[in-house]
C-alpha cells in the first residue's frame, strides 16, 4: 500500500442535508489536482458520497479521512451514531432503515452500502450498536 | 471472428430541450452530448447505474440531484412536471457547471419521447 502521499480529514454533521455532498465534491477536486484518472475519481466520489450521506442520514456526526498512497485512494469514515444492527441485512440491495423524510430527499433506496462495495476494490465495515460505524474503502489507482 | 459494432445514438442537450419543450434554469453554454438517459427519483439508484454522458430525468428537486450529478459525472439534469428547484440548488449547479432544465411533461412522456428518438437507458 505504501505510505501516504497526502492526507486530509473532513468533518460531517448528522442531519445537515444542506451541506451533504460537500466533502465528496472537495475530494473529487483534490484527486483531480493530483492527476488521478476520471474513471477512478468517479468511483471514489460515488463511494465517498454514499458514505457521507450515510453519516448525514443515520449518524450524529462523523469524520472522513482521504488518504492518497502511491497505488491507492483510501476513504475511511468513523461516525458516532446508532450503529448498524445487522450488517449482512444492510448490505442487501433494497434494504433500508431511512425515514420517509430521507426518501423525499432521494435517499433510502437501500443501495448505499451495496454501491460503496461495488465502487471499491476493498471494503471493510464494522459497527457497534449505540456507538457508531467505521468503514474503510480502498480503490487502486494504478494497475501495477 | 465476427466483430459486433454497436452504434450509440447521442444527442446534444439543446436538441433534447427542443424535443421536450423545456426551459433552461441554468445553461452551461457548452451544450453537452447526451448518450444515455436515467429516469429516477432515487439518487442511490442513479449512482449505482449511471454512466458518464447521461442526462438525469427526475421529479425530485432537492440539492442532492445536483450533488449526485456532480459525483456521477452526469452531463445535465431535467426536472419533470414543471417542477423547479430552489435558488440554492441552481446556484450549486452553476458552481459545479451542470446545466439544469425543466419541462412541463411528466416522467413517462419524457422517457417515451427520448426512447423513441433512439436514446438508451443508462443501466
Amino acid at each position: 500500500m505504501g505510505e501516504a502521499l497526502y492526507q486530509k480529514e473532513f468533518i460531517v454533521s448528522g442531519g445537515d442535508f444542506d451541506r451533504a455532498g460537500e466533502v465528496s465534491t472537495a475530494i473529487k477536486s483534490i484527486l483531480k489536482s493530483a492527476g488521478i484518472s476520471n474513471p477512478i475519481i468517479r468511483r471514489v466520489a460515488i463511494a465517498s458520497y454514499e458514505t457521507e450521506m450515510n453519516v448525514v442520514i443515520h449518524a450524529y456526526n462523523g469524520k472522513i479521512d482521504l488518504i492518497l498512497t502511491p497505488d491507492s485512494v483510501i476513504i475511511e469514515c468513523t461516525d458516532v451514531g446508532p450503529g448498524i444492527e445487522n450488517i449482512d441485512l444492510a448490505m442487501q440491495e433494497g434494504y433500508s432503515t431511512a425515514s420517509d423524510e430521507m426518501r423525499e430527499l432521494g435517499f433510502g433506496a437501500g443501495m448505499g452500502l451495496p454501491n460503496i462495495k461495488r465502487s471499491s476494490d476493498n471494503f471493510e465495515i464494522d459497527s457497534e450498536i449505540n456507538k457508531g460505524t467505521h468503514v474503510k474503502i480502498t480503490i487502486h489507482h494504478t494497475t501495477a | 471472428m465476427e466483430i459486433k459494432l454497436e452504434l450509440i445514438t447521442h444527442m446534444n442537450l439543446s436538441e433534447i430541450k427542443q424535443l421536450l419543450d423545456a426551459e433552461y434554469l441554468w445553461d452551461s453554454k457548452n451544450d453537452p452530448e447526451i448518450a444515455f438517459i436515467m429516469g429516477s427519483d432515487m439518487m442511490s439508484d442513479v449512482l449505482a447505474h449511471t454512466e458518464p454522458r447521461s442526462l438525469l430525468v427526475t421529479g425530485l428537486i432537492s440539492t442532492q440531484t445536483v450533488r449526485t450529478a456532480d459525483v456521477a459525472d452526469i452531463a445535465g439534469v431535467i426536472y419533470v412536471r414543471g417542477k423547479l428547484p430552489d435558488q440554492q440548488t441552481v446556484d450549486l449547479a452553476t458552481e459545479l457547471g451542470i446545466p439544469l432544465l425543466s419541462t412541463k411533461l411528466g416522467m413517462f412522456d419524457v422517457c417515451g419521447i427520448l426512447h423513441s428518438s433512439g436514446l438508451k437507458g443508462a443501466c
